[in-house]
């Protein structure tokens, strides 16, 4: 048996080069018009992909919005009384936009782009969640948990000294 | 937790059942009014009647073996009692034509028809009564106006009945009846010039000795078949060397009798007619009892003699001196004081020869039975008459000191734990029983000697009115130390009036122990010279005592301390010279500093005056020094004498914490509480409508409640209740004061509330000004800058009569507040202040109710399980007294009349600490076993997990 040489691979790429090709094209294949204008499909596809993003961030931007009248009507429930639940909301709703607004660059993240304006709706998402958090500090507010009365920062004032001192009574 | 202790006061007359079955009891009648019977064996008490303070017992004794029968109230009430369990039986009511002493005699020979006759003096009158249904079979009035008694004398085995007495102060009398009908048989009299002193001895049942009016000559005076002879011995012929007029110690022992000048008791028999020999003459303090009889003709009596340590008893024949029945010498706590009484009985021992017991009153008002020259059983019965009660701390624990103390060496340690073997062996014998408890007591964490984390084992410092010191644990009520108050050269009988905190170290002065101030005088009258002693409240050693050349008025105690945490006194003499206590320079420049802002006041309730003043200068005169500062008078409030007396006056405690002067009312509001030290509590009323209640109509009785500020006489606020009468009762704490009184309209007791605010603070309400601490809320203030006061009051009705009200003290004064209320029925009632909310309304609003306020009814409500005291009484409840424990939530309450009770008190639950019945071990097994199921379920994820992978 001279050489065992059975088959081989050739990793080279031979599809640009019709010259040195065995193989015919499939029917309906023409190689011409995916070399024609490269340039330009290729401007488009970045339009469209920035252009999405554009639109996604914006999307991004007002999904508090939804959060923010959802925990509207969950407060609306919880009532004005303390308990477990109401404090429960309102905690929930104060920590959203709070852990929200710390991660302001990490949503925006993928739709990261120079040809795209970010600020818009990074200032949009601020915003709602901003709402999200007043919303939050009223409702606590409601529930009288916020010291605003006189009564909160007297309640543990200890009585005034008297300069003066008398004692006696009865004789013994 | 709480404990109830027992007792009965000072024993004036004793009475030893002869029963000869069941179980051996002496009857007893004490000056707090009690009527008891005890048990010889162990002074335990069977059955126990407090008699009311107006009924006081004038005697006792024994009727037909079964009944006790007492004589009380000014010998006008007669009644007789079960012997067995203490029911009564009859009362009968004596009234006669004038007010006597009053006697009482059972006469045992006597027998009509199986009925012993009592004889009765009293009000002027002679009373026969049955023994079995306390009907008077005759009375017998006497002619002569003035007539006094002194003894009614039954010769033994006849029916005849002396009556001998005096008139006027130089006349004696003998009236000669029949018992059975009370038909005068004789009556004679024979004066004697120069007078005679009150009191008798009888020495045999025809003669009796007394003393003529200058007390230096024994008269002898025999009324044998109705002659009436007086023999003349002086004193001076007897004793040579007698000093001072002599007085009669009564006793009625056959031929025997015993006088007692300033030093000596001279024991003096009675030989044949009217002649006097002396038997025996003593330095020591000396009791005799009265004769006993033992067999035919032979009468014994017991002499306890105090010397020194110790005491002698002797027990002797009245007709041979010099033969001892038995003569012992016993081992005496010194802080006992000298034999006051005794009283003797005896018992038959198994060989037939006379045994004897004695009971023994001490000066400290304490019961010792004495037998076999052993004490068999003592009561302290000096804490049914607590005056003054303080709290102290107990030492804090170091390591190595308790230890040494409970196991003193190994061979102890070794005991003990062989015990406690036996003991769970179930081999041990009574004695071990007994022991193994004790010694359970003495570890249990109840009764320790220490501090505990939570303040609530303490000592309570208590003055009785002998003048003795106790000082009672308050985990179990027993005595760790006492203390009576000693006489010195310069005073002879020093009471106790007031107890003060002197020394409480806490801080900087850690190592130094805590002491009380004991204020006492000498003797009973109110210008006599004070004494202070001061006692430490670890060891009950007396530190120091001081007589003071002073009198003592009043006793302020300042609100300043100095280093090693004494307190500041000044104590006001009555020229009004105040004296600082301590008398160190470090205390006098602490008071100089301050000199200026110090004031007193003092209340005439006598004349209705209530005077302000403020210290001027050093004194001048014999008793300066630079510790005595003069007066001067700066205000009075006068009070109409026509109109108004003062029956009540309150002031804040001046130990109470207050947390915060603002009070959070509905909708966020604030207010702010006028709270000040300085303010007096006074309530009069018409002078007419200070009797009883019911004595006058509503229309000319009234009650005026004041609020005074003692600094400058200002009345802060004044309310009068027309138609209400007293008494009243009243506490006063933080800005609020309640009272007590009769409405007279309304047929009912009425509690009324005040509460006082500062209007001059109310504007503070910009919280920014709060926020950045801009106010001046907590600045000191003048009480001369003139305060606006507000004021809120409303009255309740309330269904109990009232000895006396108190309110709860914690730590900090966050906890809500409670009143204790000490009810007729010697029981206390914890009331919520809440219900005596001045700002409780018909229908409250949402915001009200939430702030707690309770709509408003007419009367308080009677809540039976807020009862503190259980289903306990406190006999004769006449304080309570509250201690804040370390815990904030709870407080220690002590009650004390002539029984003790000590309890705590969480008003507001215990919120600060899990109870007593929470279960740690369900807890624990909670915590291991949701820690288990952490721990498997991580172990199961895990491997599902790992097989996930594989798949």
């Amino acid at each position: 048996m001279g050489s065992g040489r059975r088959w081989a691979v050739s990793f080279s790429d031979n599809s640009t080069s019709p010259s040195c090709r065995d193989i015919r094209d499939p029917p309906g294949f023409t190689r011409a018009s995916v070399d024609q204008d490269d340039s330009t499909a290729s401007r488009q596809k970045k339009d469209a992909e920035s252009n999405w993003k554009a639109q996604k961030a914006w999307e991004v931007a007002q999904a508090p919005f939804k959060n923010l009248l959802m925990m509207g009507f969950m407060m609306w429930m919880a009532g004005n009384t303390v308990h477990l639940f109401s404090i429960g909301i309102t905690f929930s709703a104060l920590w959203q936009p709070v852990s929200a607004l710390q991660g302001v660059g990490k949503v925006f993240e993928p739709y990261k782009d120079s040809k795209v304006e970010l600020l818009g709706p990074k200032l949009l998402f601020i915003a709602l969640n901003l709402g999200g958090l007043a919303l939050g500090v009223w409702k606590l507010n409601t529930l009288g948990l916020l010291p605003t009365h006189a009564s909160d920062w007297v309640s543990s004032l200890p009585p005034a000294q008297e300069v003066e001192y008398s004692g006696g009574g009865i004789p013994l | 937790m709480d404990w109830h202790q027992q007792y009965i006061g000072k024993v004036k007359q004793a009475v030893f059942s002869s029963q000869k079955t069941g179980r051996r009891r002496v009857i007893v009648s004490t000056e707090e009014n009690v009527i008891a019977s005890l048990d010889l064996r162990h002074g335990e008490i069977f059955w126990r009647h407090l008699l009311g303070s107006n009924d006081v017992i004038d005697g006792i004794d024994i009727g037909l073996g079964k009944y006790v029968i007492s004589l009380s109230s000014g010998g006008s009430i007669l009644r007789s009692w079960n012997l067995p369990d203490g029911q009564m039986v009859w009362e009968s009511f004596l009234q006669g034509p004038k007010h006597t002493k009053s006697l009482l005699l059972v006469s045992t020979n006597m027998k009509i028809e199986k009925d012993n006759v009592i004889v009765v003096f009293s009000n002027g009158r002679l009373h026969a009564v049955s023994c079995i249904d306390g009907e008077v079979l005759w009375k017998k009035d006497f002619e002569t106006e003035s007539f006094e008694a002194q003894q009614v004398i039954q010769p033994p085995g006849s029916d005849l009945i002396y009556v001998v007495g005096f008139t006027a102060a130089s006349q004696f009398e003998m009236y000669q009846i029949n018992a059975r009908n009370g038909e005068l048989l004789k009556h004679e009299s024979a004066t004697f010039s120069s007078g005679f002193l009150r009191e008798v001895s009888l020495v045999s049942s025809e003669t009796v000795v007394a003393l003529d009016s200058t007390g230096s000559i024994l008269l002898t005076i025999s009324f044998q078949n109705g002659e009436i002879s007086i023999q003349q011995t002086p004193i001076a012929n007897l004793v040579e060397d007698s000093s001072g007029p002599a007085i009669m110690i009564p006793s009625s022992i056959p031929g025997i009798f015993a006088i007692k000048t300033k030093s000596v008791t001279i024991f003096i028999r009675v030989i044949g007619k009217g002649k006097l020999e002396v038997v025996e003459k003593t330095n020591h303090e000396t009791a005799v009892s009265n004769a006993l009889p033992i067999s035919e003709g032979q009468q014994a009596f017991a002499l306890v003699q105090h010397a020194g340590s110790e005491i002698h008893l002797a027990v002797k024949l009245a007709h041979d001196w010099d033969d001892n029945l038995l003569k012992e010498s016993i081992k005496m706590d010194q802080q006992r004081g000298i034999p006051h009484k005794v009283f003797i009985n005896n018992y038959i021992r198994t060989d037939r020869s006379h045994g004897f017991r004695l009971l023994i009153v001490m000066e400290d008002h304490s019961l010792l039975l004495l037998q076999q020259g052993a004490i068999v059983w003592g009561r302290e019965d000096s804490l049914a008459s607590i005056i003054d009660v303080t709290a102290s701390e107990l030492p804090v624990e170091r390591d190595g000191v308790s230890v040494a103390k409970v196991e003193h060496n190994l061979f102890e340690w070794l005991k003990g734990h062989m015990l406690k073997l036996k003991g769970t062996l179930m081999l041990a014998s009574p004695e071990d029983v007994a022991a193994i408890q004790s010694m359970r007591l003495k570890s249990s964490e109840k009764s320790k000697m220490t501090r505990d984390h939570n303040g609530f084992r303490k000592l309570l410092i208590v003055l009785t009115r002998v003048g003795k010191l106790f000082a009672l644990h308050t985990g179990d009520g027993h005595v760790v130390w006492s203390h009576l108050l000693h006489k010195s050269e310069a005073c002879q009988s020093p009471i106790g009036l007031n107890l003060y905190q002197w020394q409480v170290p806490h801080h900087h002065a850690l190592d130094e122990n805590p002491s009380v101030l004991v204020i006492g005088r000498c003797g009973p009258s109110s210008d006599a010279p004070g004494v202070l002693s001061f006692v430490d409240t670890y060891t009950g050693k007396e530190l120091n005592s001081l007589s003071l050349v002073h009198t003592v008025v009043l006793a302020i105690p300042l609100p300043y301390t100095d280093s090693i945490e004494q307190r500041l006194h000044l104590l006001i003499d009555s020229d009004k010279h105040a004296h600082l206590y301590p008398k160190t320079s470090e205390a006098l420049s602490i008071f100089k500093r301050e000199f200026s802002n110090i004031y007193w006041y003092s209340v005439e309730d006598h004349n209705g005056i209530i005077k302000g003043h403020a210290l001027k200068c050093k004194c001048t005169g014999e008793v300066a020094d630079e510790f005595c500062f003069d007066t001067r008078d700066l205000w009075s409030v006068v009070f109409p004498s026509e109109s108004e007396k003062i029956i009540a006056t309150v002031t804040r405690k001046l130990n109470e914490v207050v947390h915060t002067q603002a009070k959070i009312i509905a909708d966020q509001d604030v207010m702010y509480k006028y709270i000040s030290r300085n303010l007096l509590f006074v309530a009069t009323v018409a002078p007419k409508g200070s009797g009883e209640i019911g004595s006058v109509t509503p229309e000319e009785s009234w009650l005026v409640a004041y609020l005074i500020d003692t600094v400058t006489g200002r009345i802060l606020h004044r309310v009068t209740h027309h138609g209400a009468q007293g008494p009243v009762h009243a506490v006063f704490s933080e800005n609020w004061v309640v009272y007590h009184y009769f409405n007279l309209r309304a047929h009912r007791y009425e509690m009324s509330v005040i509460e006082i605010y500062d209007q001059s603070r109310a504007d503070n309400k910009d919280v920014w000004k709060l926020v950045l601490g801009r106010h001046n809320l907590t600045s000191p203030i003048s009480l001369f800058s003139r305060p606006e006061v507000t004021t809120k009051s409303q009255s309740y009705f309330f269904t109990h009569s009232v000895k006396s009200i108190a309110v709860t003290s914690t730590a900090k004064g966050i906890t809500s507040k409670q009143l204790l209320i000490g009810t007729i029925g010697d029981q206390v009632l914890a009331l919520d202040k809440r219900f005596l909310d001045p700002r409780r309304s018909v229908n409250p609003t949402q915001a009200e109710k939430e702030e707690g306020i309770i709509p408003l009814t007419d009367s308080l409500p009677f809540i039976p399980q807020s009862y503190v005291t259980h289903a306990l009484r406190v006999e004769g409840l006449r304080g309570i007294i509250t201690v804040p424990a370390k815990l904030e939530s709870t407080t220690l309450v002590f009650a004390h009349g002539v029984d003790l009770f000590f309890t705590q008190l969480a008003p507001s639950r215990t919120y600060d600490s899990l109870t007593e019945d929470f279960s740690y071990a369900l807890l624990l097994i909670t915590i291991v076993a949701l820690l288990a199921a952490i721990f498997v379920t991580w172990r199961l994820s895990e491997r599902k997990e790992l097989q996930d992978k594989w798949r």
